[in-house]
Formats: C-alpha cells, sequence, structure tokens
C-alpha cells in the first residue's frame, strides 16, 4: 500500500488537489504518529506490560529400551572342559517381541583329557588359552508372561529365544562362530530383572588335526538393568 | 551410657541420609489428562498383560515412563500401569491441546539425526560382522563411524572406517546412497598357518547401497563397497565386501 501511494504521489502532481487524495490520506494508518506524540508529551504509560515468556520445561518421558547385564556361569569348551565364564550384554528392545543383543564373555580353557593324562605334552601355550567371543544377536520374547509367588506377588517374565552371528577367539585364532539359544528374564522391579541363559557357540574348528564344528555350550545368570 | 545414646541416635539418622539423594532426585513427571471415554491400564509392559485399572475421561495421569510402545501410567490415586500407545495416541489432552505420542513415521524417518546398525556379509570370501553409528550432518549427507571384523580361514581383519554417506533422496521409502571413507585395517594371520607378522595399513574405501524403511524406528540397510589397502609392499591391495543388516534411527 505504502509503495502505491508514494507512486501517486510522485507520478501525478495534480492528484494533491483531487479528493481522492485527501481521502487516502484519511485513510492511511495514522495511530503510529499519534503513538509517537504520546511519547513526545513525557507521559508514560500506567501500566508496563510484562512482556517476559513464561519458559515451561516439560519432564521428558523417560525411555528405557536398552538393558544392561552382567553375568557369570559355566562355559563347556569342546575337548578342554568345563570352566567358569564372565561376562557383559547390552540390548536394546525394538518392541515388546524383539530385541537385539550384543555381548562379550571371557573363559580360560583348562587341559584336555590327554593332556592330563600324558602328563608334559601341552597343545596350547598360556595365552592361546583365553577364551574371548562377541556376539550380534537378535532376541525373540516367545512367552512373556506373569508369575505368582505367595498370595500378593506377581512378577513380569520372559522366555526367549536368541540367535546370532559373531566372532570367538580360542588357541590364538579367530573363528567366526554362531549362537543359538534360550533365555529367561525374571524382572523383579520395573529397572532390575534376573537372568538365565542357556548358549551353545558353535565354530569351527582344526585343532585338533581334523576339521570340525565344536559346541560350546554356555549356563549362565545375571542380573540386569534397564535404562 | 549417657553419652551413647546420641551416637545411638545418629546411627538412625543415617539410613535417612543415605536416602537423601534419593529424595532430593524425585523425579517430575509430564501430567496429562485422559479425553477418551476410558483407557484401561495393564500389569505389564505386553498385549497378554491382564487390565486392572480404567481411567476415565478427565482423570489426570501421571507419564512414569516408557518402554518400546508402551507407557506406564499413573493415577492420582497412585494406581499404576502399563498402556500401549494405540490406546494413548490422541487420548490425552496436555495443557488444552492433544499430545502427539505418535509412532516415528516415513517423514521422521527421513528426518532422522542419530543411526546404528548391525550388519553382516562377506568380505573377499571370509564373513564379516559390521556395527556401525551415523549422525545426519544434513538430509542429505551424514558421518558414520563403523567397526568390521572379517574371520577368513587365512586371517581375520579388524577394520575401523569414518565415511561419508550422501543420499540423494532422502524422503524416499528405499533411499539409496553414496559412500566414502578412509580407515585402518589390522591383519591377524591364522597362527597355525605360516609365521607371518600382524599388520596394520591405512585403507580407502567407495561403496553404494540402500536403506529400506521398515516401520517405526527401522530400516533394513545393504550395502557393497570396494576397497584399498595401502600395504607397505609394492602393490596395493583391493578388495569388495557386501553387507546387510537391520538399523534403527532416533
Amino acid at each position: 500500500m505504502e509503495i502505491r501511494h508514494r507512486f501517486l504521489l510522485l507520478k501525478s502532481r495534480p492528484i494533491r488537489q483531487s479528493v481522492g487524495f485527501w481521502l487516502l490520506l484519511a485513510l492511511l494508518p495514522w495511530p503510529s504518529l499519534s503513538a509517537a506524540g504520546g511519547m513526545e508529551s513525557g507521559k508514560e504509560p500506567v501500566i508496563l506490560p510484562d512482556l517476559g515468556r513464561r519458559e515451561i520445561v516439560e519432564p521428558e518421558i523417560d525411555t528405557e529400551d536398552f538393558e544392561i547385564s552382567l553375568f557369570a556361569g559355566a562355559l563347556s569348551i569342546e575337548d578342554f572342559g568345563t570352566n567358569p565364564v564372565y561376562g557383559a550384554r547390552l540390548d536394546y528392545h525394538l518392541s515388546e517381541d524383539f530385541f537385539l543383543q550384543a555381548d562379550a564373555g571371557y573363559s580360560r580353557a583348562s587341559k584336555t583329557s590327554y593332556e592330563l593324562l600324558s602328563g608334559s605334552a601341552q597343545l596350547l601355550t598360556d595365552s592361546e588359552r583365553d577364551f574371548t567371543y562377541y556376539n550380534l544377536s537378535l532376541g525373540y520374547n516367545l512367552l512373556p508372561g506373569e508369575v505368582f509367588i505367595g498370595k500378593g506377588r506377581a512378577f513380569n517374565t520372559h522366555l526367549y529365544l536368541i540367535g546370532g552371528a559373531g566372532n570367538t577367539t580360542f588357541a590364538g585364532d579367530d573363528h567366526f562362530s554362531i549362537n543359538l539359544g534360550l533365555g529367561y528374564r525374571f524382572l523383579l522391579t520395573d529397572v532390575f530383572a534376573l537372568r538365565l541363559d542357556v548358549r551353545d557357540h558353535l565354530f569351527d574348528s582344526d585343532l585338533l588335526g581334523e576339521g570340525k564344528t565344536t559346541h560350546n555350550i554356555e549356563l549362565s545368570g545375571g542380573l540386569s538393568l534397564f535404562f | 551410657m549417657a553419652s551413647a545414646r546420641p551416637r545411638l541416635f545418629l546411627i538412625y539418622l543415617l539410613p535417612l541420609w543415605l536416602l537423601s539423594p534419593l529424595a532430593a532426585a524425585e523425579e517430575r513427571y509430564r501430567e496429562v489428562e485422559v479425553s477418551a471415554p476410558y483407557i484401561e491400564l495393564q500389569t505389564g509392559p505386553g498385549r497378554a498383560f491382564p487390565t486392572i485399572h480404567a481411567v476415565g475421561r478427565g482423570e489426570r495421569v501421571e507419564i512414569l515412563k516408557r518402554r518400546t510402545d508402551w507407557f506406564k501410567l499413573r493415577t492420582h490415586r497412585g494406581v499404576e500401569g502399563w498402556v500401549h500407545l494405540d490406546q494413548l495416541s490422541g487420548n490425552l489432552d496436555h495443557q488444552g491441546e492433544p499430545l502427539r505420542l505418535d509412532a516415528p513415521r516415513l517423514d521422521d524417518f527421513s528426518r532422522r539425526r542419530w543411526e546404528a546398525g548391525l550388519l553382516g556379509g562377506y568380505f573377499e570370501g571370509a564373513a564379516l560382522l559390521s556395527a556401525y553409528g551415523g549422525f545426519a550432518l544434513s538430509q542429505n549427507l551424514s558421518a558414520e563411524l563403523a567397526f568390521s571384523h572379517a574371520l577368513g580361514n587365512v586371517s581375520s581383519q579388524l577394520m575401523a572406517d569414518i565415511n561419508l554417506v550422501a543420499q540423494p533422496f532422502p524422503e524416499w521409502r528405499i533411499s539409496p546412497f553414496f559412500t566414502i571413507g578412509t580407515g585402518v585395517i589390522h591383519t591377524r594371520p591364522r597362527s597355525t598357518l605360516v609365521q607371518s607378522e600382524d599388520r596394520t595399513d591405512q585403507t580407502a574405501n567407495v561403496g553404494l547401497g540402500a536403506r529400506l524403511y521398515l516401520g517405526r524406528r527401522f530400516m533394513l540397510r545393504g550395502e557393497y563397497k570396494n576397497r584399498l589397502v595401502f600395504t607397505s609392499r609394492d602393490d596395493n591391495e583391493e578388495y569388495s565386501e557386501w553387507k546387510l543388516g537391520i538399523a534403527f534411527f532416533f
């Protein structure tokens, strides 16, 4: 509008004399001028509007889709006896049915029966007896449910199937390994849970001359925390 | 005896002192009003858990936490229970406006900031495991950090890479991308084979792939890469790898 007014003023001078011009002038938004006049007269507004915005910080909804757990148990390393195993797992719950898991564990192989009987012969050096693994797996909560302890207590539980792939370092070598298992999650509260796991770690090994698929079965219990 | 009393008194105070940080950290929760005729609270975050309570229209509830698509609510009477997103969506009012609690959709996939995933595949015939995390610099460009482990019969390779990933069509459900990156590769030969030393070399890679949006916050990701290893020997080595896996964004 303003640009058009100016255009009118510049281009056609005689318009100053026209009725339309004065009408237009009267219709211009004058209040700004009168407000400026008010300020000049030194009158302060009676009420100063408090324009400070009230910041309302809403608490975020806490999401607890991750679960971290520490576990300990027994691992039967094929041909090398059953040994203690320790480790940690991190789960990410994709939905109420599926979860992803990254886990890592450590164990140490004891002697084979041959090593024990022969007395001096050693198949592996000291450092080669370390058995470490990690896996990336997908779990499925097969049987979610509730258990009742006593009269007034109910706990949520999951029986889950899990499987995945990873690496097992044993006898100084890395082996591609597959893991399959079954687990039980017992939620003590919303945040803490007890876990029981049976896992089979499978990998190909030619350590004893002939190539074969070894089964290394692990039984473990752990405590987990949702966050 | 007289001096023992105050000390005993302090012992009683000890648990209070231990609990005080907990009390101080008492959380504020988001409070909303139910606008649906009623919503049902279940005992657990799963479809099969029994319903224990119904909350009627106009009642105020607090949202305590979220686990996958389930929300834990607390009524003003102190009853706690879980409700599925589908039942809550559009049925809660927050300061006079409907509270948006939708599951992520294709738009969110296009505008994702962080993503992470696990992939498996082949690296020159060896099994390959890979995990990555990425941050979107813009809708078309993201920076990624990836760790991979190739497990072959002759050797195993550990790789760490920083990649730039460009996706020309972020709004597509199947979104192709191009990637370029650099990193290191650590090779460990098998101990049962020839006596050979571990070595670490620098690598560069180019590749292409695609993300397929599956729904919610999940996607399928597949990619092919051509990797050049700058060895200390006369010739550089060239490897090809492909992988496929599941990824999620948040």
